[in-house]
């Protein structure tokens, strides 16, 4: 009687579904991150349906394999991830779960942005008392827009492989992009010439990239380790140091905790500066690493 | 060059354009005209120092495209693999467990009236031990397998035992949402249960789970499960085991144990998550399935209970989570809750009994728990359960059924329990446990400080 009744009502549930789930007309595209979602729009457009894992608010680091994604990774076609261990927490698991074959590892689907570039910090040694260290190295690559240019060129070569058929269309996206985003780099270039040299205290770091392209000087770290939330010992510890030579800005994602940030910058006098991490819902990543870039200057004057 | 010509023809244009004039006029248009020339040729070198500028800055603008081109193509570097014999070596990862515990009862006098308790159903030792040393090793097999085999080093009664907790292949990619895993797992029936015991959110499993499971489902068999390609989580499964271990019990030599398993869940905004599921799981042919023994004062021999009929289990699970933005790093909270319900239908019989004593048995399980667990830091959680049982079994003659444990003597089993946990890392856990267990009738106030550490390669949890 009861294995009847919910069998019934499994079966309505079920076509429920199936009625209430849209035709979709596009290449369907699993970006983890926003950043690859945004770079996947400008090379693909109206294309592609793109579905994105997470927000700029959220740890890409800590994210949870929910019912949600498995689902939506159900019906991929393509893939677009940071790769580097950024995922390891959650992505093996909602491949696995999946049970989709255009996106496991070394399909054509399987888009690792980290795959295509040279990474920075690649450790030396490779002992958790350094705390949660990325084996192949940092993975926030997206903050370095020459490397975004290098990952672009592949993501293109890839859509046009997934759907030959628009190649033509992706070629030209590539090509605006292209056009366009040098331009860009020029003009941020040329805006940031005076952050050279200037020291910056992070809270995690995830900024490596940004830095190295700015020019920036990293002075201290709040977390003692990666990984590891800041404590009060090691956040003393900063103070002398920064004291003795003073840094601009601390700067911390806006996925982190500002406490720590808020109580070193109490007791130096050192500003805080809150920034995304990635572009937020439907931002370009142009107009993204202009507010990035606004942000850091405006401390300037 | 250009500028002198172009100054020339204006002149001369202009001459032209006025052929008569008188003698004193011409030497005022001569001086205007030497103006005219003087002017254009100070605006012609300033536009010529312009164009200057912007080729300059032209090919400046080259070169640092050039550049950019340049590093795009030197951080594209291919990157230089670990060559070495081990890089195709599974995915390592070692779990250390460790606990000091205190009960105020004796643990060997624990028992749950009304459940029969098999497997590893006790409390565990008292005072320090070590709880299961766990070495996992997983891997991509080749583009179509997933191989992973867990196995769990523990103490008894002085001896150390290996036990191999799993050991299964998984397809990978199979196609339409189709996953198939074959060899010994952990049965999807019921949330907990597909979760290792360090993955837990607290010491000890539920008392459901211990009073139906042991501790834990496992059995050799294989899955297959489907997930729709909805936007709504949809999954659907089934499973068929060897059904020899507990709680099923025989050689059937086919099919002992099935189950059957529906997942559902998604996101609320991006703040909440939620996943329900509704499972069954049945074993016709139970032969010989053996309990907790009931040692008689004096006898030498222990009388064991042994079950031989049919076992049906339903349950429903439910869980919710929360996390500020869906970022569950700094914050986040867990609510989770289970029910399961067992009904028996068969023979009890006491081995060792002499004369041999039996009865037909007519057996009805339930019983739920509910906990919610809050991490308010990130490195501190708290948690607080809530476990109730109750149990109607019936048979021919009561006082078998007693002696087997299936009496339930009139008692709710019940237990408490709060825990909090500090979290150095990812990577570690030290937890402090206190329940108020009513198992049965004399209150247990018990305590356990546990630390739990994982080594090696970093796992996927389980949502």
């Amino acid at each position: 009687m009861l294995n009847k009744y919910v069998k019934r009502n499994i079966i309505l549930l079920i076509s429920l579904l199936f009625l209430s789930n849209p035709l979709y007309a596009g290449l369907q595209v699993f970006a983890c991150e926003p950043e690859w979602a945004s770079l996947a729009n400008e090379l693909g457009g109206e294309h592609l349906d793109i579905y994105t894992a997470t927000t700029n608010q959220q740890d890409p680091h800590h994210i949870q394999a929910r019912p949600s994604l498995v689902a939506k990774a159900r019906r991929a076609e393509l893939l677009v991830c940071t790769g580097a261990e950024l995922e390891v927490g959650w992505l093996p698991l909602l491949l696995r779960k999946s049970g989709n074959p255009n996106i496991q590892a070394g399909q054509a689907g399987y888009f690792i942005a980290t795959d295509y570039v040279s990474l920075l910090d690649q450790p030396i040694v490779l002992d958790r008392s350094l705390g949660d260290i990325h084996a192949a190295g940092n993975p926030h690559v997206h903050l370095d827009p020459v490397r975004l240019q290098q990952i672009a060129n592949k993501l293109s070569h890839t859509l046009t492989k997934l759907d030959p058929a628009n190649s033509s269309d992706y070629e030209k996206k590539l090509e605006l992009f292209t056009q366009h985003w040098q331009n860009m780099i020029l003009q941020w270039t040329e805006r940031t010439q005076s952050l050279k040299g200037k020291p910056i205290v992070v809270y995690h770091k995830n900024w490596t990239y940004l830095q190295h392209w700015l020019g920036l000087n990293q002075v201290a770290v709040l977390e003692p380790k990666p990984g590891i939330p800041p404590t009060s010992s090691h956040l003393s510890s900063l103070i002398l140091g920064l004291e003795k030579s003073p840094a601009q800005v601390i700067v911390y994602a806006n996925y982190q905790d500002n406490k720590a940030a808020n109580w070193l910058s109490k007791k130096t006098g050192i500003p805080t500066l809150e920034l995304a991490f990635s572009p937020a819902k439907d931002e370009t990543l142009t107009h993204w690493f202009d507010r990035l870039l606004n942000q850091l200057l405006k401390l300037q004057e | 060059m250009r500028t002198t010509i172009l100054a020339a023809s204006v002149a001369l244009a202009l001459s032209y354009s006025h052929p008569v004039l008188a003698a004193n006029d011409l030497s005022s248009l001569k001086e205007q005209l030497d103006q005219l020339k003087l002017n254009y040729e100070q605006r012609i070198q300033a536009l010529e120092s312009r164009l200057k500028v912007a080729e300059n800055n032209a090919t400046h603008a080259k070169t640092k495209v050039k550049q950019i081109e340049e590093t795009v193509k030197k951080s594209s570097a291919p990157q230089t693999a670990l060559k070495t014999q081990n890089s195709f070596n599974p995915a390592i990862s070692l779990i250390l467990d460790g606990r000091y515990a205190s009960f105020s009862h004796k643990p060997g006098e624990y028992e749950l009236p009304g459940f029969a308790l098999g497997g590893e159903s006790g409390l565990g030792e008292e005072g320090i031990s070590l709880g299961h040393t766990e070495i996992v090793a997983s891997a991509n097999i080749d583009d179509k397998f997933y191989g992973q085999a867990t196995i769990a080093l523990h103490d008894h009664e002085g001896s150390t035992d290996i036990e191999l907790e799993e050991a299964f292949i998984q397809t990978l990619g199979l196609g339409n949402g189709v996953t198939v895993k074959a060899g010994r797992f952990l049965s999807a029936m019921g949330y907990l249960n597909e979760q290792h015991e360090h993955a837990w959110d607290f010491a000890d499993a539920p008392l459901i789970y211990r009073g139906l499971f042991g501790s834990q489902l496992l059995d050799d068999g294989l899955q297959i499960n489907y997930i729709a390609p909805t936007d709504t989580f949809l999954q659907l499964g089934a499973e068929a085991f060897k059904g020899s271990s507990f709680p099923a019990g025989g050689e059937s030599g086919n099919v002992g144990a099935w189950t059957a398993f529906a997942n559902i869940g998604g996101d609320i905004g991006i703040e909440h998550s939620w996943l329900l599921g509704l499972n069954h799981w049945q074993a016709n042919d139970i032969d010989g399935r053996t309990s907790g023994g009931h040692q008689h004062e004096g006898e030498e021999e222990v009388e064991t209970p042994s079950f031989t009929g049919k076992s049906k289990i339903n349950s429903l699970d439910f869980v919710y989570k929360w996390a500020p933005n869906g970022n569950p790093s700094q914050q986040n909270f867990k609510f989770q809750f289970e029910y399961f319900d067992r009904r028996e239908e068969g023979v009890i019989t006491m081995l060792n009994s002499d004369p041999l004593e039996a009865t037909s048995y007519d057996g009805h399980q339930n019983g739920w728990y509910a906990q919610a667990v809050h991490q308010f830091k990130p490195q501190w959680r708290v948690g607080l359960r809530y476990d109730q049982l109750d149990s109607s079994n019936s048979g021919a003659d009561a006082d078998i059924l007693e002696e087997a444990g299936l009496d339930n003597e009139g008692h709710t089993p019940k237990r408490y329990s709060a825990m909090v946990e500090w979290l150095p890392s990812e990577f570690s856990r030290i937890r402090l446990q206190f329940n108020r267990d009513q198992s049965y009738d004399n209150t247990d106030n018990q305590l356990f400080l546990q630390y739990t550490y994982s080594l090696g390669s970093h796992g996927s949890h389980q949502y």
